[in-house]
């Protein structure tokens, strides 16, 4: 298809109809929501974090109406329990992290002039799992079974089952559900950066949306999986009385703490990044200038994640750590101020560099910069641990973490949504009403807290349902609830504007006059995405590239057309986006609803106890992965397809060059880091423990050498059936996977063979060991499941030597199977027992 | 030295390269906590901690330096003009050498930040 092809409207105009037949969404009542469109799952995923947000805002009200007077009893203590931790947990599970998800599902793909997402089914999956436990979580409240200890859940009050209830475990099981779909969505917003970006946008041209976006989600495969595991131990000491977290039997309260706050830290700048990522948007739009500092951004961005997740201590100054420990963490919590202040300085720069125009989303932008930089300050104060012991747990860290997330998070968001609104619904929001809306909420904010700095420093402490008048800070907190309700007025004047939308009339295209792809994106919104994908040249293309506009539209760029009538976006080259292939999105399915619905009634069934349900949950959710992955990776009627300008694309990838073994190695990367969480606890007992197993015989070094030989051989197995299957050793192969999935098996038993005579319910020690074999005998089932299933797809015909993406992205698998199964057995074998 | 740092500049420059400077950082900053931890927990005092606090914090400072300097070598390759923005394989290499050095300032900064406490406080209390 040469350029002079697209001057012919009427090939244009036949394009145009086979584009919109291919990305019709489904109708009808249920139907309709089966689609996996990005634009859709991303609107559903942020109206649903946007209602958990206002719910979690009404929570708060309460609190704070409870708290108007000393001595009130609005509610009862028990209620104000679970109104402040589910206030917290929603805000940050529910709202926050999953308000960044849906955002970047909804503009990624814009940014990246991508059709779609690498896994639109994998989006859906992800909302789906969202919606469900975020009703279960927040749902709990209405029936008096809200989590109450705290959106920390420091045990050993939570642990305890006669001391907090339900709740705890609706927590732990709700919000692992909600953790599965975060670790999904980083999966698909990392390949999908590094993959999906056009031909041409190298990596010094890619939007400083999608850097923040890369190193966002990188953090949350480092971050959430230790809380996976906390949750593991938790929920191991709740339901089976293993003693991880109880003092008494070995076990140390300390080692949640860690945990979760090595967790906890990040998710912070989880929930930050992505917001300030929004401001590298509108700055320059707002400028009319491109971005000054584009290096300086990324250091920022880079840096900030890497020395994010060297705090975390700097939430536990209060636990009697070793000094020197707290300086480290201290020194780190300072440096952090570095890059934090950069990129707010490039911000600064670029406005002053430009010609400025004082719109809507830039006043929300300058408003949130200034509360943040208060909340930040008053974090340079906390960071120091003296000072820290002094307001520690009391209303100067409220003040602190509510400056800081609703100038880093929350204001921004809006600022996003009066930019981006014209984007997604083709209209603009009312820029009286905003204005309003937003000097409503600036005052609300600071009068509600920042008087929280002066009561907290008065000594009103966190967490309590109310305080006695002889403490004289009555007026103090007159004035934070009053600040709330106006605070809340503001956001209710905004929801105002929202719901006024559908009668306005539909704006211009692109209407802030922005350089970036997104805005490519017509009123009258197509679902096939971008109708051609574009070369790109510059960091802003429709200001410099010449007739860009026009010539994205014509089709005269990439993949005008979907002659075979598949969903396809292209794929590139990490470093410099050169085209590497075409691949097949997957269409609207019922399968990621249906796989989100069984593994959700895993968690929810365990909450109950009822395990056995909980058991055939799981044996359904392993079928539903098994059957949505079975039309994954098929293998092309054709090796390859024209994009246009007489380039060829192949349609089949393996390995490396696949979104699918990235994904993979992705999820390894955060499945390994749950592990390492697991591994850690070991070592943490055995540090801060001097008795760590002691009177107790362990596994010995046989067993464990026994059970990881037959690991080790299924892995190699795997390896040698790859490479002989490449080949074309196509029986050799299959039986070198039969061989390597009974030696899984024979790994298996061999592994549980270790536990012999370990009671887990007695101390720490054994209780560690089960966890740390069992994770890795469960590793060896799964592997046992890839193993069969890539023979499956051998003799189905979906797999030959030169279409294995199967064989090479279960070998990504095997790799990790084999590390975990050496760093277990190696540890619980020969340590501490060597005398190390 | 200066035909070493042009051999140092034809290295390959990747993602990866981008954050070895931070990495090292982390490295440096797990190994100081973790070492701190044990010995205080075990020992109850630092033992030969110090010594091998000081070699550990100038070997993390040699690497940021080094990655730093060949960053810099190769954030000036020439070729392409200014502003340096274009979709080219220089500007690309450019940029992401550039990055790098950045990083590499902030990482030594940050290991400095770490070894402070070491000179200030110097034992477990």
């Amino acid at each position: 298809m040469s350029l002079h092809a697209q001057d012919d409207p009427a090939l244009r105009a036949a394009q145009e109809d086979r584009l919109r037949e291919v990305w019709k969404p489904p109708s009808g009542l249920f139907l309709r929501w089966t689609d996996t469109n990005n634009n859709r799952v991303g609107v559903w995923y942020t109206l649903t974090a946007f209602g958990f947000m206002l719910f979690a805002g009404v929570l708060a009200l309460i609190m704070r109406t409870q708290l108007a007077v000393p001595d009130n009893d609005l509610v009862s203590a028990n209620t104000f329990n679970q109104l402040f931790t589910l206030h917290g947990s929603v805000m940050m599970f529910l709202f926050a992290v999953p308000m960044f998800e849906a955002v970047s599902i909804i503009l990624l793909p814009q940014l990246l002039g991508a059709r779609d997402l690498p896994f639109p089914r994998l989006s859906a999956f992800g909302y789906w799992s969202f919606l469900i436990g975020g009703v279960f979580v927040a749902g709990s409240i209405f029936f008096n079974a809200a989590p109450d200890g705290g959106w920390f859940m420091y045990p050993p009050l939570t642990t305890r089952t006669d001391l907090s209830g339900l709740g705890a475990d609706i927590w732990m099981l709700g919000l692992s559900f909600i953790e599965v779909s975060s670790v999904a969505a980083a999966v698909e917003l990392i390949v999908g950066v590094l993959k999906c970006r056009p031909p041409g946008m190298r990596l010094n041209l890619m939007p400083l949306y999608a850097w923040y976006i890369l190193v966002v989600a990188v953090m949350i495969l480092f971050a959430f999986p230790p809380l996976i595991a906390g949750d593991l131990l938790f929920e191991m000491e709740r339901l089976l009385n293993w003693p991880f977290f109880d003092a008494a039997r070995g076990g140390d309260p300390l080692l949640w703490q860690h945990l979760f706050w090595i967790f906890g830290h990040p998710e912070v700048y989880i929930v930050f990044l992505p917001s300030i990522a929004l401001f590298a948007m509108m700055i320059p739009t707002f400028a009319q200038r491109h971005l000054l500092g584009y290096p300086w951004i990324v250091l920022a961005a880079v840096g900030t994640a890497f020395l994010s997740f060297g705090l975390w201590v700097h939430h536990m100054f209060a636990t009697g750590l070793p000094k020197i420990s707290l300086a480290f963490f201290s020194a780190a919590s300072e440096a952090v101020a570095i890059p934090t202040g950069v990129q707010i300085f490039a911000f600064i720069a670029t406005l002053w560099a430009g010609k400025v125009k004082w719109s809507t989303p830039l006043l929300y932008a300058s408003g949130s910069l200034a509360v943040f930089v208060i909340g930040g300050l008053t974090g340079v104060m906390v960071a120091i641990a003296p000072f820290d012991w002094q307001a520690h747990d009391t209303y100067f860290v409220v003040a602190h973490l509510h400056y800081v997330l609703i100038g880093g998070t929350l204001l921004p968001l809006f600022g996003g949504l009066y930019y981006y609104w014209p984007l997604i619904t083709g209209k603009k929001l009312s820029d009286r009403l905003g204005r309003i809306a937003f000097w409503i909420m600036f005052v609300g904010i600071n009068l509600t807290f920042f008087p929280m700095h002066l009561s907290g420093l008065e000594g009103m402490p966190r967490r309590v349902f109310t305080y006695p008048a002889e403490l004289n800070i009555g007026w103090l907190n007159l004035a934070s609830t009053a600040g709330s309700y106006l605070f809340a007025t503001g956001v209710l004047v905004l929801v105002v504007d929202l719901a006024l939308s559908p009668t306005r009339a539909k704006s211009p295209r692109n209407p802030w006059n922005a350089g970036t792809l997104e805005w490519l994106a017509l009123p009258d919104d197509e679902d096939w995405g971008i109708r051609s994908v574009p070369l790109i040249e510059s960091r802003y293309p429709i200001w410099d590239q010449k007739d860009f506009v026009a010539k994205v539209d014509e089709g005269r760029f990439f993949l005008p057309d979907a002659e075979e009538g598949r969903r396809e976006t292209i794929v590139t080259s990490v470093l410099d986006a050169k085209p590497v292939s075409v691949i097949r999105l997957g269409g609207p399915s019922v399968k990621p609803m249906i796989t989100a619905v069984a593994l959700g009634s895993v968690f929810i069934l365990t909450t109950y106890h009822l395990y056995l349900l909980a058991a055939l949950g799981g044996v359904a959710t392993l079928a539903c992965v098994l059957w949505w992955l079975w039309d994954t990776a098929e293998i092309p009627e054709k090796p390859e397809k024209p994009i246009g300008h007489g380039m060829h694309l192949s349609l089949y990838r393996s390995g490396p060059a696949a979104p699918g073994w990235w994904a993979m190695f992705i999820t390894m990367m955060a499945d390994a880091t749950a592990y390492s969480g697991l591994v850690f606890g070991y070592y943490f007992y055995w540090t801060v423990h001097p008795d760590f197993g002691e009177g107790f015989t362990g596994p010995g070094i046989a067993a464990p050498m026994i059970a990881l030989a037959p690991s080790l051989a299924s892995w190699a197995l795997t390896l040698i059936a790859r490479e002989v299957h490449a080949r074309g050793h196509v029986m050799l192969a299959r039986l070198l996977l039969i061989g390597g999935a009974a030696m899984a098996v024979v790994g298996l038993f061999a592994g549980l063979r270790c536990l012999d005579g370990l009671d887990p319910q007695v101390n720490v020690y054994p209780a560690i060991i089960w966890v740390l074999v069992i994770w890795t005998v469960a590793h060896a089932a799964v592997a046992v499941v890839m193993q069969l299933y890539t023979l499956a797809r051998s003799l189905a015909g979906k797999m030959d030597p030169t279409h294995d993406a199967d064989l090479r992205n279960i070998t990504v698998y095997m790799h990790f199977f084999a590390l975990t199964a050496i760093v277990t057995y190696m540890t619980i074998g020969w340590f501490p027992e060597t005398g190390l | 030295m200066k035909r070493w740092l042009q051999r140092a500049s034809r290295l390959r420059v990747t993602l990866w390269t981008l954050i070895v400077p931070p990495t090292v950082w982390a490295v440096h900053f797990l190994f100081s906590y973790l070492w701190a931890a044990i010995s205080c927990e075990k020992i109850g005092e630092w033992a030969l901690f110090p010594t091998a606090f000081a070699i550990g914090t100038v070997i993390a400072l040699v690497l940021i330096v080094a990655s730093g300097v060949i960053a810099w070598q190769q954030s000036r390759t020439p070729g392409d003009p200014p502003p340096h923005q274009e979709g080219t394989d220089i500007d690309r290499l450019r940029f992401l050498a550039y990055s790098t050095m950045l990083l590499a300032g902030l990482s030594f900064v940050a290991v400095l930040f770490t070894a402070l406490p070491v000179i200030m406080l110097g034992d477990c209390r």
